[in-house]
């Protein structure tokens, strides 16, 4: 587990020719809870997106534990901002995790034990095997949070990119989510969760990417999360290739 | 009682209403369960467009072909890809949105074919693409919509996995390798051959009753995607032939009868449904859940104890 890895080389990202993400090197290690800062337009989501294979990079690589992007289909999960989601769709909590296991299914294979068992696990490590047959209407924000991670966790993904998770959820909802994350770190998997509000940081987070169209900085919370960091990624506009 | 169940047992008799029921129950069935998709990806107005501009297709086929169901068949195909197509170009090429340029290309759609049709040597009725004539039903038009069932049913249930990720959420559907561009035009093709099949056999009111009503009605019922795809089926079959049957003991028009027959089921089930019912929201205390409202009953009077403002 250790030694798995999610390296990115030269990374640029451009939408009609402008560059959104430039010349990103950095190698992220699996078993961390990762903070994505940076201001808006700084090329999180693109990010992102990059990485799940969204868009198509312009240059550069991203290789989990060595393997190219084509392979790792399943082993990244993206949990993007669900403003436009329709809450009222007809699925409950079991169905929603459920979903997870298609990316190994496939169209046609039958539902399994081992799938059975990926499900109950996930739903018992998010704290929501009593909510299973709620429909995801009826569940707070964190519960719903937590939902989406629990697909993300049946799914048997390695790395989880998450989208402003903590939006929008009060305190203790948002250490709930935090501790759950620091657990799914601790199995060995890589979490990377695009963050705004600054000053939970360091409560939430091991290490941070700082972000403004470039790398501006990136180690554990404790030595990279300073004054001086913060100001070269927000107190700068974007660099925008020019 | 013997006359009265001798009545009930008349209309299996006529050949012409085993036809009408067998049309009914595989007409109902077949969009019964394509309106899972309706109500889940709101293309309701989107449908009732679509088939009232199938019109002008109609009408030229009569033109050139007279009224030969494929002629007709190939006319609503190719009036029903242009009208969808033509909208997409003027959403994406100018600052007009879809639903703006599909409903002015529905109306000016439905009026070209009025205006073909008035100069049309065959005499066509508008009456008979409104409602259509379930009672005629031509072996033509039973084996065309037989032949669409077993088309696009299969393919339906096949692609179960891909649809429902792409309808619930694109981008993650797209990010696991979901081609989410595909599985739309599978649903529109699907859509579009269901829509022509059953227009021909039961007129464009009838069509998207049987389109939309049924997984509506089941969707207040249920929280599973798999309840709403077959109840919303069987719904369609069994609520159309019991229209059906109604119209035929009352003496009343077919087509309307059908379409009020589901549209009364909704209605039962919109105030009557217990999850999701009126009824069952206007009794049920607001905003108490049953345990909350346990410790609210077990709480003191207001002011007599400290626990009052936890339960604001």
């Amino acid at each position: 587990m250790a030694a798995h890895r999610l390296s990115i080389r030269n990374l640029t990202v451009s939408y009609h020719r402008i560059p959104a993400v430039h010349h990103l090197d950095v190698e992220l290690r699996c078993g961390n809870c990762v903070a994505l800062l940076g201001p808006n337009g700084a090329g999180k989501t693109s990010l992102f997106k990059a990485m799940v294979g969204l868009v198509t990079p312009e240059t550069g690589s991203i290789e989990l534990g060595g393997h190219g992007n084509a392979n790792t289909r399943h082993e990244i999960a993206y949990l993007p901002q669900r403003e436009d989601l329709d809450w009222n769709f007809p699925i409950t909590v079991s169905g929603l995790v459920e979903m997870g296991r298609y990316t190994r299914l496939g169209w046609w294979r039958r539902f399994g034990r081992e799938d059975a068992r990926a499900v109950e696990r996930a739903l018992s490590m998010m704290e929501l095997t009593d909510l299973a047959d709620r429909q995801i209407q009826a569940l707070s924000g964190g519960q719903q949070q937590r939902a989406f991670i629990a697909r993300a966790l049946a799914q048997e993904a390695h790395v989880m990119l998450l989208d402003e998770p903590f939006t929008g959820l009060d305190k203790p909802a948002q250490d709930h989510l935090s501790t759950a994350l620091r657990r799914i770190a601790a199995e060995g998997n890589l979490v990377i969760a695009s963050h705004h509000d600054l000053h939970t940081v360091p409560h939430l987070f091991d290490q941070v990417l700082f972000l403004n169209g470039e790398l501006i900085a990136f180690g554990n919370t404790a030595d990279a999360f300073t004054p001086e960091n913060i100001e070269r990624t927000f107190g700068t506009p974007a660099f925008s290739g020019h | 009682m013997d006359a009265f169940l001798a009545s009930l047992a008349d209309p299996f008799r006529h050949e012409f209403m085993q036809r009408a029921l067998l049309g009914c129950a595989l007409i109902g069935f077949t969009n019964g369960c394509l309106s899972t998709f309706i109500v889940l990806r709101r293309l309701a107005l989107m449908a009732d467009a679509l088939a009232h501009s199938l019109l002008p297709g109609l009408a030229i086929a009569i033109l050139l072909f007279g009224l030969a169901p494929g002629g007709l068949f190939l006319g609503a195909l190719i009036a029903a890809l242009l009208v969808a197509l033509g909208s997409q170009l003027i959403a994406n090429s100018s600052r007009i949105k879809e639903d703006t340029a599909l409903g002015l290309l529905f109306a000016c759609s439905f009026s070209l074919g009025l205006v073909l049709l008035s100069i049309s040597p065959v005499r066509v009725e508008i009456h008979h693409y409104l409602f259509g004539n379930i009672l005629g039903l031509s072996d033509a038009d039973l084996w065309t919509i037989y032949v669409v069932a077993i088309l696009v049913l299969p393919c339906l249930v096949a692609l179960e996995r891909p649809l429902l990720l792409s309808m619930f959420e694109p981008s993650v559907a797209a990010s696991q390798g979901v081609a989410v561009n595909a599985m739309n035009l599978i649903l529109m093709g699907a859509l579009v051959l269901t829509m022509i099949s059953s227009l021909q056999a039961v007129g464009v009111i009838l069509a998207l009753g049987m389109l939309i009503a049924p997984a509506a009605t089941v969707y207040l019922f249920s929280d599973s995607y798999s309840a709403m795809f077959w109840g919303g089926g069987i719904l369609g079959m069994v609520g159309s032939c019991l229209g059906l049957l109604i119209s035929f003991w009352l003496n009343l028009p077919s087509g309307s009868c059908i379409v009020l027959t589901l549209g009364v089921i909704f209605l039962l089930a919109l105030l009557l449904s217990p999850r999701y019912g009126l009824v069952s929201r206007w009794t049920r205390r607001r905003h108490l859940h049953e345990q909350s409202l346990a410790r609210w009953d077990s709480v003191p009077p207001p002011g007599s104890g400290k626990h009052a403002h936890d339960h604001d």
